[in-house]
């Protein structure tokens, strides 16, 4: 049997390896971190983790109607496509940072982007 | 339109957006809790029916949250819930008595109390205080286990409050009070005992640092210790003797007490996050702890993590209020 995308990343460890370099940059990044003001940063890693584990492939619950219920307040704050790109962009920075190989970066990136209508509550 | 709370044979109705605590409350029940912020714990109860949320569990030992313990004060119920108050089984209450009480500025006293019994705790973790059953407020401990044989807390007069004049004014050596078991992750653990580590405390929030350092300190930690303790005003600021003697006797510990309001010669003029900050612009590879005003908190974990530091490696404790 062939390993899936989220045990060839390397799981769990992965995954937190990820959320510190993922998160500050995202919190670095001028274009978004405006969407992560005043949020307890705890709870906000736990989110990020949510996150990353989802676009590596692995184990979640969330659904379509989750990801449009839990944006929809950014969405009504101006979320767009750019916003959606430059966490794309902080995604794959992550992975390479990393040194993910880029089969497998390009593999978690459609994971992502499969979401995108539903971010943006399209 | 919200749910129902089953409490103490009585059923009330919790709107939408209400927690449990704040419905029992609206009620006229008198139940513990202090911080109203998933911190301290001292409202702790158990779901009889009905599961709580998440939230309400996050932070909870499993043995805990596997008997559908929770916080009412983090828990806007999903369903229709019976609840109870945690018993002493699960909230080990001990007994203490006071030993000393000390004044160490105009503000701040410092008490020491002697537990009956078995107390294990780290140094910087907080114990829950009780006036009576239902005035109950967190207090960090100073001390070190392995130092000293009884607990030491600093209490910063609040005036108007209900607990802290109480202790300052009315609580006498020899008196008995309860506490719960020490609470909380913010304390030394020996992972890497060369990792620069840096505190930042304002007011009060030396307590915690203070207990932390010294058992840094004792566990052989050979990194550098740099704690930088803030206050408004010269009579405001408090060890500062002791502190310069920690200093002056370990190469690797540094002391920067800072006053935000008065330019005196000794301290730093300016914020204690900010001074240290502008000192440690790179934090890769640091721990850090931070205690005392929440807001000072909550913005230096930020600044820390991204200045360099793991989020594993930030420690902090705001003493939150409701
Ligand atoms: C984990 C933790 C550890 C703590 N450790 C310590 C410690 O070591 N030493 C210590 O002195 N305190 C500590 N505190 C704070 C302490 O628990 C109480 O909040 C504080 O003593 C005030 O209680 P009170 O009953 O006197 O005032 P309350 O009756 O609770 O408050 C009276 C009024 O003042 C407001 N208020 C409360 N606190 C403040 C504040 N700091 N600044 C401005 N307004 C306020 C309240 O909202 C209320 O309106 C800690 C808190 C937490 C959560
Ligand atoms: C790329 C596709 C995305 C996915 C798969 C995704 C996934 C998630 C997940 C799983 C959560 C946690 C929900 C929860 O547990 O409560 C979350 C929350 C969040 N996301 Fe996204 N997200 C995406 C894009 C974005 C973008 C583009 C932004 C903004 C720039 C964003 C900002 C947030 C914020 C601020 C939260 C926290 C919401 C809150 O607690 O208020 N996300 N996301
Ligand atoms: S945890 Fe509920 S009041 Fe503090």
């Amino acid at each position: 049997m062939s390993q899936s995308l989220y045990e060839q990343i390397g799981g769990e460890a992965a995954v937190n390896a990820a959320v510190d370099i993922f998160y500050r940059k995202v919190l670095s990044d001028e274009r978004i971190n405006g969407f992560f003001e005043g949020v307890d940063m705890d709870k906000q890693a736990a989110k990020q983790k949510a996150f990353l584990t989802m676009a590596f492939g692995g184990p979640h619950n969330y659904t379509g109607k989750d990801m449009r219920e839990g944006h929809a307040h950014l969405v009504a704050r101006g979320l767009d496509d750019s916003h959606f790109d430059a966490v794309m962009e902080n995604l794959a920075a992550t992975l390479k940072e990393l040194k993910v190989p880029d089969q497998l970066i390009a593999e978690a990136a459609a994971i992502a982007e499969s979401t995108r209508n539903d971010v943006l509550g399209r | 339109m919200g749910y129902t709370i089953h409490y103490n044979g009585k059923d009330y109705d919790c709107g939408d957006t209400e927690t449990v605590l704040d419905a029992l409350l609206r009620h006229g029940e008198s139940v513990p809790y202090s911080c109203k912020a998933g911190v301290c714990h001292s409202c702790l109860m158990q779901a009889l029916k009905g599961q709580p949320t998440e939230a309400s569990q996050a932070g909870l030992k499993e043995t805990l949250k596997q008997r559908n313990f929770f916080l009412p004060c983090s828990c806007v119920p999903q369903v229709d819930m019976t609840v109870a108050l945690a018993g002493e089984a699960e909230l080990h209450h001990v007994s203490a008595e006071v030993i000393d009480k000390t004044p160490l500025n105009a503000h701040i006293m410092r008490v020491r109390l002697r537990p009956e019994g078995e107390f294990s705790y780290h140094a910087g973790q907080f114990v829950n205080f009780f006036r009576d059953e239902s005035v109950v407020r967190s207090y960090s401990l100073a001390s070190v286990p392995a130092l000293e044989d009884f607990l030491e807390l600093h209490v910063q007069r609040l005036p108007g409050g209900q607990l802290s004049p109480w202790i300052h004014d009315q609580l006498a050596v020899g008196d008995k009070v309860m506490l719960s078991e020490a609470l909380g992750d913010c304390f030394y653990t020996r992972r890497d005992p060369a990792q620069p580590l840096l505190f930042i405390g304002t007011g009060s929030g030396l307590a915690p640092l203070y207990g932390i350092v010294r058992d840094a300190l004792q566990q052989g930690h050979r990194g550098p210790i740099y704690l930088y303790h803030g206050t408004r005003s010269r009579e405001e600021i408090y060890l500062v003797d002791e502190l310069r003697e920690l200093a002056a006797a370990h190469d690797n510990v540094h002391y920067q007490p800072c006053l935000s309001r008065e330019e005196a010669a000794g301290f730093a003029h300016g914020r204690a996050n900010e001074i240290a900050l502008e000192r440690h612009p790179d934090l890769k590879g640091w721990r850090a702890y931070l205690c005392g005003n929440p807001n000072m908190v909550e913005a230096s974990k930020k600044k820390i993590f991204l200045a360099g530091a793991a989020l594993g490696d930030i420690f902090a404790d705001a003493f939150v209020h409701s």
